[in-house]
């Protein structure tokens, strides 16, 4: 009776990541292939897409205007949603509920609404399709993540540590900087991953913020797939999953490392 | 350590702390004369910890003064209070091996790193963990990582060493070896120890000095047998140890001044000063009761005697307990195994006892009910 059951169970769930993972896959053989056009199964096997991508410079600039953008964004996220947490988590007062909704307000909203309404404020001031608009838009979507994650580390933080610290001779900034810090630091690292992830794969925003000329990556595939179908894009999709995959191994792995090695 | 460090001696006078409507510290004034080890004794609430924390200066009194040595401290911050503190939870950073946990007060003192070196593993050497450096506290056990605590406490050589409840999440028999060991180093370093406790067994075993707390204030101050044999107040003598409680009012008689409960009548010691009209009680430790067989025979005792029967008899390895059922509620008494008259439950009885081994203390409400008090020394 639970054996046939347990099987049923087993091969649903092949069947929901077959579903939900499968035709991101099938991305990827078509950035190998040889022929010029999308066509599955692939004919033969060749990266000459990969280098006609990094040889483009279209593609190029939105990739590393996408990796600035992030890079800038995760700095910008992971200290403002870290004072932001020590304020949720700490502070005392009828402030926090509504505070704790308002900065978890943008993982909420759709994300349409969300891109309007900043197209709309930054056509006015001037922030539309420039970098500064890029790394203040996805601030804002980035930040719940760091938000969430440094909120969770520091609620596990026993705060018996820190007046032992204080005890031993440590005033308050250096028992935040060797006692408070060094542990909420994997969660500083997990909710930083998230905002380098969340800006490096917003789309919405980027597509009402871009311009003829500073495009974000997500925002040059999109570009490129209503325009021409070369397998290019599917190179750069490619590159897109690769990263994307890689970062969330990485914050898997601090994850996992973290829950053994601190009891 | 090979420089002898010296006590400072702590004055408290008048703290009072008030969280809304409930009082923490009514009226804390105590001394704590340099070098000595004295704790501070009292039931969950009652502000032993408050007074603590006042000391440690982790959280401000409402009033009243602290002084260190004859110094005020209250307006320095507890980073620059130089008071070690050990707590319950041990409270060792996790992510930090022994050797850094014991270093960390030493490095935010900026000593070089020769000397921090010299001083860790003196500190180690001190607790009797040689060896350990380069464990982290999830690798050690309860014991171990309070020893790491207290080294780490002892190391930047404070004058002052404040406990919160150290050996509370201990088993038993650690607590035992612990106990002797804090005393050790206590006489070693001869620096001022306050220790915090519910634990009368604690208590009594360590200190030189015990204040006991309740509601927020000091009962009583003094050593453990004082404590024990002259208690001033019921609560003391009801919360250390066993007591027989006899509540009465203090009468003229022929026979002198006595005391008349419900269905007694008791001689009262020589020092008892209570004024004749007013109600107070009669407190005897059960190892003051003598039971002898209630026969038509026996020879009139002298004391104070109340007559009932054997409830139960208990052995206790070396000694041997009495419940007696006397008028309506039970008497302890408690002697040596082997010595006194053999009775056995259901037996008439008189529990006697010499009037002078008695305590008698004010009873203004009249709150006291006659009969047994255990106090904390049964909790396990």
């Amino acid at each position: 009776m639970r054996e046939p059951r347990r099987l049923a169970l087993k091969a649903f769930c092949v069947l929901v990541a077959v579903l939900l993972v499968a035709p991101t896959l099938v991305v990827i053989p078509m950035a190998f292939t040889s022929s010029r056009t999308f066509r599955f199964p692939p004919p033969g096997l060749s990266t000459r897409w990969f280098g006609e991508l990094f040889a483009d410079p279209a593609w190029m600039d939105s990739f590393v205007l996408s990796l600035k953008v992030g890079g800038v964004v995760v700095l910008l996220a992971t200290s403002l949603g870290t004072m932001a947490a020590f304020a949720l988590v700490r502070g005392t007062g009828w402030w926090r509920a509504p505070l704790n909704g308002f900065l978890l307000a943008p993982m909420i909203v759709p994300g349409v609404i969300t891109a309007i309404a900043i197209y709309y404020v930054f056509l006015q001031w001037h922030l539309s399709s420039t970098f500064l608009g890029f790394v203040l838009a996805h601030t804002v979507v980035a930040l719940p993540f760091v938000v969430l994650t440094v909120g969770t580390s520091l609620q596990g933080v026993d705060r018996r540590l820190e007046r032992a610290s204080t005890s031993l001779g440590a005033g308050p900034a250096a028992t935040f900087l060797h006692v408070t810090l060094p542990l909420i630091a994997p969660g500083m690292v997990t909710g930083a991953l998230f905002a380098f992830l969340i800006s490096f794969d917003e789309a919405i925003i980027s597509l009402f913020l871009s311009g003829p000329f500073n495009r974000t990556l997500p925002v040059q595939l999109y570009q490129s797939v209503s325009t021409t179908l070369t397998p290019t894009i599917a190179a750069a999709s490619t590159l897109i999953i690769t990263l994307s995959s890689a970062i969330l191994l990485l914050s898997a792995v601090i994850a996992s490392r973290r829950r053994t090695k601190h009891v | 350590m090979s420089e002898p460090m010296l006590g400072a001696a702590i004055e408290l006078l008048d703290l009072q702390k008030r969280y809304g409507d409930v009082t923490a510290l009514a009226n804390v004034s105590l001394d704590m004369p340099a070098g000595e080890f004295v704790t501070l004794l009292g039931p969950s609430g009652s502000g032993k910890t408050t007074t603590l924390n006042a000391i440690a200066g982790f959280l401000q009194p409402d009033s009243g003064r602290i002084l260190v040595d004859g110094s005020p401290i209250e307006a320095v911050p507890p980073h620059k209070r130089n008071i070690g503190m050990v707590f319950q939870s041990y409270a060792l950073f996790p992510h930090m091996t022994v050797q850094a946990n014991v270093a960390y007060p030493l490095k935010r003192r900026k000593m070089p790193k020769h000397e921090l070196q010299r001083r860790v593993a003196e500190s180690l050497e001190l607790v009797g963990l040689d060896g350990m450096q380069q464990r982290y506290p999830r690798e050690l056990s309860g014991g171990q990582q309070q020893r790491v605590a207290l080294a780490r406490a002892l190391v930047f050589r404070p004058r002052v060493l404040l406990m919160d409840e150290p050996l509370g999440a201990l088993d038993r028999r650690l607590r035992a070896s612990l106990q002797l060991e804090f005393k050790r180093i206590h006489r070693e370093l001869g620096i001022t120890f306050v220790y915090v406790t519910h634990d009368q067994d604690e208590a009594l075993v360590m200190s030189d000095r015990i204040a006991v707390f309740n509601n927020g204030s000091i009962e009583q101050v003094g050593t453990a047998s004082e404590l024990y044999e002259r208690p001033t107040t019921l609560f003391v003598a009801e919360f250390l140890g066993d007591s027989n409680v006899l509540p009465g009012v203090i009468a003229d008689g022929p026979a002198g001044r006595r005391l008349l409960g419900q269905g007694y009548e008791l001689a009262l010691p020589e020092a008892a000063a209570l004024a004749t009209g007013s109600r107070g009680v009669m407190t005897v430790r059960p190892e003051r009761v003598t039971v002898v067989p209630d026969t038509p025979t026996a020879p009139r005792r002298c004391g104070n005697t109340l007559a009932g029967r054997v409830k139960q008899v208990i052995y206790m390895g070396g000694i041997r307990r009495l419940e007696i059922d006397v008028a309506g509620f039970t008497m302890l008494a408690q002697e040596q195994a082997g010595t006194g008259a053999a009775v056995a439950a259901g037996d008439p009885v008189l529990a006697v006892w010499d009037a002078d081994r008695s305590v008698v203390l004010p009873d203004e409400q009249g709150e006291a009910t006659a009969g047994a008090v255990t106090g904390s020394l049964e909790e396990v």
